[in-house]
């Protein structure tokens, strides 16, 4: 807690009047070109920041906010842990490597999206489809990072082990999975951003709930100030998600030599 | 007398890469002795197998015929009873601090904490990194790199200690300081040593009897050379010019047929 509202205040009194300055450019950019149009097309972040409070006032916001956050993390997390195992296996046994190569190749080029209809069909319009589009989402992205990762561990830093004494379940747990580390990080950090995507995409056509069912629901009724909403509020999602992991990361970031 | 390491009639041919590609045959009836408690250098031009050779040994390799022995039982695959230094420091474990890197094998064997403890800081205080037991490896030098490897071989009480060019990838002072810290922990525990290098200069500064092998491909050794020089050696005697011609003359015989060829 300490460490986190340390970086707030050394953020702060860093760079606070850039901040600030920016802040005012943004916003008073975005109120003069208001001024040439209607609200209809682009509201000013007057309205935009009334809705905004409103939303938060009813809870409307907060409940939409919790159920995409919801899908993201359980999908993002359960992709994310099935797919490091599988994928260090991969990485470490031809065997397995040649057997999964095929699906791999086959449906790392498929975009979630295109089987939003298909998992609505099979799972339902309930949160397991929307779930398992998102555990869909995360695999790919953290399976390629991590057998990436548990294919290039150099072969002297194995024989190092072994010349230790080191059985071949040894180096596989003390030297194979802590030099994928690094791989696994960049695969779940890529995955959480594009599990945001997906999850959009699923509440714009099938939910009743959540940013994306905002957003598409908003443009419906004409209500631009809503749709602007929604996509602030996602971009602070993503912004305060990707946060939070870098600072789960930052424990073993430099043991690991991860760039944050 | 005794025999750390014998190769007997070492062949070792690998297949091609590509199909209907020759097989290269690296060595041909290959034989080497190596006494206990002696310090050996195997000197060679480059791509002479030397490398082939370390790999046998320490077991990564099998022979594919004639016999590789250490202490008369075949070895038959890597182990923690030959220790090994290897040029480059990829071979550390970067997400490990010196001290655990040090302390892999010891963890390895599921030994006491204390008394890993205790073997750790014995041996990070022969190769004088006890103020870096905390660093990571890439906060370290070179040279440190090297000696953290040399450590973590120790550490383990290995009855011979593999060197594959262990100081070629350091800079000419590093590497001058390194060979002279190889001599005094020699001395302290004349621990059986295969050392490879292809610098003449250090075969000399190091070894108790050197063997140069002749050029690949079918490589075997060509002669061995015993440095009857005393230790420490510090300084280029004339007896050390000598040897070093001699040793000289032997292996640019080989590289130059190696390039008429």
């Amino acid at each position: 807690m300490n460490k986190i509202l340390r970086y707030f205040s050394n953020l702060w009194q860093r760079s606070n009047l850039l901040y600030l300055a920016l802040c005012a450019f943004t916003f008073g950019g975005w109120q003069l070109a208001a001024s040439f149009t209607i609200p209809i097309l682009l509201p000013p972040p007057v309205d935009v920041g009334r809705a905004f409070l409103q939303g938060l006032i009813d809870g409307s916001l907060l409940l939409h906010v919790g159920i995409s956050y919801y899908r993201i993390l359980v999908g993002w997390a359960i992709g994310s842990a099935i797919a490091i195992p599988i994928a260090i296996l991969a990485g470490r046994v031809p065997l397995i490597r040649f057997l999964l190569d095929p699906y791999i190749e086959f449906f790392r080029f498929i975009p979630p999206i295109a089987f939003v209809t298909l998992f609505m069909i099979w799972f339902g319009l309930g949160e397991f489809s929307k779930i398992t589009l998102i555990v869909y989402t995360a695999f790919f992205t953290t399976f390629l990072s991590t057998m990436t990762g548990a294919m290039s561990v150099e072969k002297e830093r194995i024989r190092a082990a072994q010349c230790l004494g080191a059985s071949p379940r040894q180096v596989f747990f003390r030297v194979i999975i802590p030099a994928t580390v690094p791989h696994i990080i960049i695969g779940i950090r890529l995955a959480l951003g594009l599990s945001f995507m997906t999850v959009i995409a699923a509440e714009f056509i099938a939910a009743q709930s959540g940013i994306g069912y905002l957003i598409f629901n908003s443009r419906l009724f004409a209500q631009t100030d809503n749709v602007f909403v929604g996509i602030i509020t996602l971009g602070l999602m993503g912004f305060s998600a990707n946060w939070l992991l870098k600072i789960t990361i930052s424990r073993i970031a430099y043991r690991y030599d991860i760039k944050l | 007398m005794r025999f750390a390491i014998e190769l007997r009639g070492a062949d070792k041919c690998y297949e091609s890469r590509h199909a209907g590609g020759e097989p290269y045959e690296a060595l041909l009836n290959f034989n080497l002795e190596i006494i206990e408690g002696e310090f050996f250098c195997l000197l060679g031009p480059t791509g002479c197998g030397k490398s082939t050779v370390m790999n046998i040994v320490a077991g990564f390799e099998n022979p594919t015929n004639g016999l590789a022995l250490n202490f008369d039982k075949p070895i038959l695959g890597p182990s923690a009873d030959r220790g090994m230094v290897f040029q480059s420091d990829v071979a550390l474990f970067p997400w490990l601090t010196v001290e655990n890197n040090v302390a892999f094998g010891l963890r390895l064997k599921g030994i006491d904490e204390e008394v890993i403890k205790f073997i750790v800081e014995e041996n990070l205080d022969l190769v004088g990194l006890m103020a870096h037991r905390g660093k990571f490896p890439r906060e370290l030098s070179g040279g440190m790199k090297q000696r953290v490897q040399i450590a973590r071989a120790l550490a383990n009480n290995p009855s011979i200690l593999l060197m594959d060019e262990p100081f070629a990838a350091l800079d000419a002072q590093t590497r001058r300081l390194m060979q002279e810290e190889l001599s005094r922990l020699w001395a302290l525990n004349k621990k059986t040593v295969l050392f490879i290098t292809h610098d003449i200069g250090e075969a000399i500064w190091l070894a108790d009897r050197i063997g140069v092998m002749t050029r690949g491909p079918r490589a075997s050794v060509k002669e061995i050379f015993t440095v009857n020089l005393p230790k420490p050696r510090s300084n280029m005697t004339s007896e050390f010019v000598n040897l070093y011609n001699l040793l000289n003359d032997s292996i640019s015989a080989e590289s130059k047929a190696m390039m008429n060829e």
